[in-house]
């Protein structure tokens, strides 16, 4: 069934829509990341205009985020307290990262810029979460016992507070610099960021697992509704009916990703979402090393 | 000085015995929810008081073009084993959609005088003065490369057909990916390659329905229509998560 989407100004079929919002609902679901990085690339792939894509992208990662964010409330896996630290810190680097945005639009070549960050990013982060998870893997095998957390440098910082979900007892400082960085690369690429945010929060606060995918989406939220606003005031690109059909495969494929989620075991958790960000990397990787097919693109006026 | 200028009247008259009479299937199309693109059948006649001129064969040309607007070109080089934008070049108007359907081989339905006068072939319906850049011409064929790929250029050789040298039908069909605006049909009466008449009607494309109030909010209110984006993927985030918990318990 062909539907003509008004701001897109695009005809595209509904169910190839809703299959693919299904398909990375389930992902967004399973470990807490909004989906977009996966998400975004797909819609220009099908024909949606970039600019539109980003910023409905943004509209959908709002619902499936509340969606997963629910059902983890129900489950008690979710710090709110972590989460709001984070929170302040990612509103923070978001109006930070648009300003960084606009002035590298300036220079030109952000186009650029936004490629390569995903490639460096996906990259490292999709290699440190592998080897770490599959070591994590054959330690259990092994049948050692799990090693207690370490007393690092996130311990020796003022400001220190309980968050009592998460069973830590941190300074607020570690979490709110997290949260800005997020945020600023969030704006940057057009994304949650949830896969930046999932691993930091992990290897780099020390939080369990099963809360921090929780905690994450309810960032989440704020950071995407927050862009969705500004785009929609700013760019006039959200389109309301591309971002039904998605979201309403997101929504329900983000349950069932919360259900197969809380079943696994979470180094088998890690390894899956460090081979799906490496898997995107090296497909963004190819782009820019290949020569591609059609030397030349459109771009709207106006802009250099 | 009157009969001067009657007789220059009756020179000229002979360039204006055919003129064409024409006609569209709609010419109104409205994008709805379900807007899969659309056929236009183009028909028309020559008009004519004298017998049919025996000097070189009638030719029709059907254009239609949607509105035009600016369009940055890129191109990609490769740069320390990467490929990224170097050069681009601004086309100060092109239109979003571009048909051209002829009765015959263009080098026999128009000159290319003509064409450079009414604008009728594709490069040419391109406005593209001062590309600055050198190869500049090398950018607005990608252009016409990359919508020819999407139908939205479309260059249709012998597609209309002619019957007595005085009926003649096409058809143009256009794409789903139609932008909003007013569409110009152009007919062209050409003999010998030199245009004898033109004959210009507009095709009116808009957004009707929930389409247009989509539209119009979003680009008047953009707050409110941000707000209920917002509103939406909560109730339906809320709502997915509700009706679950109702199937599992």
């Amino acid at each position: 069934m062909q539907i003509y989407l008004p701001i897109a100004e695009v005809s595209v079929n509904a169910f190839l829509l809703l299959g693919l919002g299904g398909l990375v609902g389930v992902l967004s679901g399973m470990f807490g990341v909004g989906g977009g990085f996966l998400m975004t690339p797909l819609l220009f792939f099908i024909g949606i205009p970039p600019a539109v894509a980003v910023a409905t992208e943004a509209n959908q990662i709002v619902a499936s985020s509340f969606s997963g964010v629910l059902a983890h409330l129900r489950r008690k896996t979710v710090d709110l307290k972590m989460g709001t630290v984070l929170l302040v810190g990612g509103l923070i680097g978001a109006a930070l990262g648009v300003q960084i945005f606009n002035y590298l639009r300036g220079l030109g070549q952000v186009d650029l810029l936004v490629r390569l960050s995903y490639v460096v990013f996906l990259g490292i982060i999709g290699s440190l979460m592998f080897v770490e998870s599959l070591r994590a893997i054959r330690k259990a095998r092994a049948g050692t016992p799990p090693q207690r957390r370490k007393h690092g440098l996130v311990h020796a910082l003022p400001f220190k507070t309980r968050f009592r979900t998460s069973g830590l007892y941190i300074s607020v400082i570690p979490p709110l610099l997290i949260g800005v960085a997020v945020g600023i690369l969030a704006a940057i690429m057009g994304v949650g960021g949830g896969f930046i945010m999932v691993p930091a929060m992990i290897y780099l606060l020390g939080m369990p697992t099963k809360v921090v995918v929780g905690t994450s989406l309810f960032q989440i939220i704020f950071v995407t509704g927050f862009t969705t606003l500004l785009h929609a005031t700013t760019n006039f690109t959200v389109d309301v009916v591309l971002a039904v059909l998605l979201l309403i495969g997101g929504v329900v494929g983000a349950q069932i990703g919360t259900r197969i989620g809380t079943r696994m075991k979470a180094e088998q958790l890690r390894i899956l979402l460090a081979i799906m960000v490496l898997a995107v990397c090296g497909r963004l990787a190819l782009d820019l090393l290949l020569e591609p097919s059609e030397l030349y693109s459109l771009g709207g006026g106006g802009h250099g | 000085m009157i009969r001067a200028a009657l007789l220059f009247l009756l020179l000229a008259l002979p360039a204006t015995a055919e003129e064409v009479v024409a006609g569209l299937s709609q010419n109104r199309i409205s994008i709805t929810t379900s807007f899969d693109g659309s056929e236009i059948l183009v028909f028309g006649a020559v008009k004519r008081e004298a017998p049919i001129p025996q000097d070189g064969p009638l030719h029709v040309i059907v254009t239609v073009s949607g509105p035009s607007e600016p369009v940055t070109v890129r191109r990609k080089e490769r740069r320390f084993g990467i490929w990224v934008n170097t050069d681009a070049v601004e086309v100060d108007a092109a239109p979003t959609f571009y048909a051209v359907a002829t009765s015959g081989p263009w080098t026999e339905v128009i000159r290319d005088v003509e064409d450079l006068r009414h604008k009728v072939s594709i490069p040419r319906a391109i406005r593209s003065v001062g590309l600055g850049v050198t190869g500049g011409e090398d950018f607005v064929e990608a252009l016409i490369r990359i919508r020819t790929r999407e139908d939205r250029y479309q260059l249709r050789m012998g597609d209309v057909q002619v019957s007595e040298a005085t009926l003649f039908r096409t058809s143009v069909a256009l794409p789903a990916n139609l932008t909003e605006g007013d569409y110009v049909a152009r007919f062209f009466l050409t003999r010998d390659g030199r245009v004898l008449d033109l004959h210009e009607t507009v095709i009116d494309v808009r957004k009707v329905g929930l389409e247009r109030f989509l539209f119009t909010l979003a680009h008047d209110q953009p707050l409110v229509y941000g707000l209920m984006s917002l509103a939406i993927a909560i109730a339906a985030g809320w709502g997915a998560s509700a009706a679950f918990r109702f199937i599992r318990f």
